[in-house]
């Protein structure tokens, strides 16, 4: 009996909280799916009367809300794919290679975890702007090609590759790229995938560094150009909720699809204190 | 030998790109702190001056400079420990035995964390609205009165750490299941049958147990709470009466709104060393508590 209650009590907590945290977003679909104006009464409609498109046509048509889901689904994949290629090759190294000075690096790699990314942003600007990259794609990828997080999470990874099977290898004859190609990539597709995940909502998600390098508004990305908007049309609930939809849906439906592999990753990020 | 060569080509490229876009700017940074960096020296770099540790000097002096600070303080004083109750609560719930459709609950309260923090930001905003916002309809239907949210000085701090909470919760609550179910089972069972109640097991058994867990928590929490910037960007633009101004958003407003980028970088570097301080108190703390 007691444990009936026990297990009712523990439910119902679940079902509030779980509520609690998906209503705004359920909240955010309903109005974005509102005739213009219709938020704005009291008391406050839960349900569109009549549900409308309004609101995503007036984005995607007179927005421009097309182009800045373009540019951040480009800036988002081009960061994924210079983050694999940067990092897991480093990554890789940093646990299975042998060179001078590997350890002192990597140590001082993690020490320089504990320097927020903002100290770097002015200079950062400034010496982009010298090399022309302010106000261009280039300036918000390129400082995010390589990070100590991603070498991390792969470097954790590949220290399982027994030595056995890359020594047998090379034995063989086998180059290290031929090792790297052929061994390596296949055993670390896993962390590819979680590093990739990471990777892309991040880019997707990232608002100061975009915000500081993209001042033409045509190379707004969705969060950079929603906080413009924002500002500009108080007004419209409805136009507003259908932006934070079209910005947030990708990304939801992407975790929920890769969800194991970014809680893997999660957990991976958070031992190394 | 042959490792050693290919070692080094497998790291180059990484560490030229974190040496040049983020060492080389670390360093600039703190150079550039020293300087009167503006608009001026922006067009030309013959107009800039050292002024050794001026801006640091102008930073002190001024108000707006320690309300930012108070601001942010305030936001990781009151927001930390709330996150990570809610956080551990959660945790809790979920790693019951008790609980049914776990993994569907644990989608549904980690949702938050990856949503975009601007868009679910300016969803807030809207729910948090005085009038037609449907928090204050909730408040009003139970007999409280109306607040507010983003208009009143006094209401606007508070609002944003009930959004960071909502946003962030589910992070920190992923680490705690993974710490539950490190501990043993078998020190549940040994208190159950010394008759302790589910309060007490918690307070002796499960808390000890996460000691690391919560110090790594809260290492991770006032680190990122300290970096608040979006949102008071996007649901108060740092008002009213400047009340949301955090330290970050007084930097970007001095670096890229007034182009004073010597100011900026010294406020960047003022938040390094306050962050630094912070995490070597948390750790002292945990040290006497025996928990390092």
């Amino acid at each position: 009996m007691k444990r009936l209650w026990g297990s009712l009590a523990v439910n119902a907590l679940l079902i509030v909280a779980g509520a609690l945290a998906i209503a705004p977003l359920l909240w955010m679909v309903s109005v974005s799916l509102m005739r213009p104006g219709e938020a704005d009464s009291f008391p406050p409609p839960l349900v569109p009367g009549e549900p409308s498109l309004a609101a995503y046509r007036e984005l995607f048509a007179h927005q421009g809300m097309g182009r800045y889901f373009a540019n951040s689904l480009v800036l988002a994949c081009a960061a994924t794919v210079l983050s694999l290629g940067f990092n897991v090759t480093a990554g890789y190294a940093f646990a299975k290679l042998r060179f001078a000075g590997r350890d002192l690096i990597f140590q001082l790699l993690l020490g320089a975890l504990v320097i927020p990314g903002q100290v770097a942003m002015i200079p950062l600007f400034l010496m982009l702007k010298g090399m022309g990259l302010v106000n261009n794609f280039g300036g918000v990828l390129i400082p995010a090609a390589a990070g100590v997080f991603g070498i991390f999470l792969v470097r954790q990874y590949a220290l399982s590759i027994p030595d056995e099977l890359l020594e047998a290898a090379r034995v063989d004859g086998a180059g290290e790229f031929r090792i790297f190609r052929s061994i390596v990539l296949p055993v670390l597709t896993p962390i590819m995938v979680t590093l990739a995940t990471f990777t892309f909502l991040a880019s997707w998600n990232d608002f100061m560094w975009p915000l500081i390098v993209l001042g033409d508004d045509k190379l707004y990305t969705l969060p950079v150009a929603l906080a413009s908007l924002s500002r500009e049309h108080v007004q419209d609930a409805e136009l507003m909720m259908a932006g934070a939809v079209v910005t947030v849906a990708p990304v939801l439906v992407l975790f929920v699809a890769l969800q194991r592999y970014y809680i893997r990753g999660l957990l991976a990020g958070s031992v190394k204190g | 030998m042959r490792g050693e060569r290919a070692g080094w080509f497998f790291v180059a490229p990484a560490l030229a790109v974190i040496g040049v876009f983020f060492f080389l700017p670390v360093a600039a940074a703190f150079v550039l702190s020293l300087t009167d960096f503006d608009i001026y020296a922006l067009a030309n770099p013959r107009n800039l001056r050292f002024v050794g540790l001026g801006n640091y000097g102008a930073l002190l002096g001024n108000p707006l400079f320690w309300q930012a600070l108070g601001n942010t303080l305030y936001f990781v004083a009151i927001g930390v420990p709330l996150s990570i109750a809610a956080s551990l609560g959660a945790a809790l719930l979920l790693d019951s035995r008790l609980a049914r459709f776990k993994g569907l609950f644990r989608t549904a309260l980690f949702a938050p964390v990856v949503t975009t923090l601007v868009a679910v930001a300016v969803i807030w905003r809207y729910l948090l609205h005085a009038r037609y916002g449907l928090i204050d309809y909730g408040l009003h239907a139970i007999g409280l009165p109306a607040i507010d949210w983003l208009g009143d000085p006094h209401w606007a701090m508070p609002a944003i750490i009930l959004f960071a909470v909502w946003k962030n919760f589910g992070y920190n609550m992923i680490i705690f299941v993974a710490g539950l179910q490190t501990i043993p089972e078998d020190l549940y069972e040994a208190a159950r049958i010394d008759g302790a109640s589910a309060l007490r097991r918690f307070w002796h058994v499960t808390l000890p147990g996460l000691a690391p867990v919560v110090l790594l928590v809260s290492l991770l929490t006032v680190a990122g709470y300290l970096q608040l910037f979006a949102e008071p960007y996007v649901m108060t633009q740092g008002g009213p009466g400047q009340s949301t101004v955090s330290v970050l958003y007084f930097m970007y407003e001095q670096g890229f709104k007034w182009w004073n980028l010597g100011t900026a970088s010294a406020v960047a570097f003022l938040l390094f060393v306050l962050m630094l301080a912070v995490t070597l108190i948390q750790l002292a703390v945990a040290r006497r508590r025996g928990v390092l």
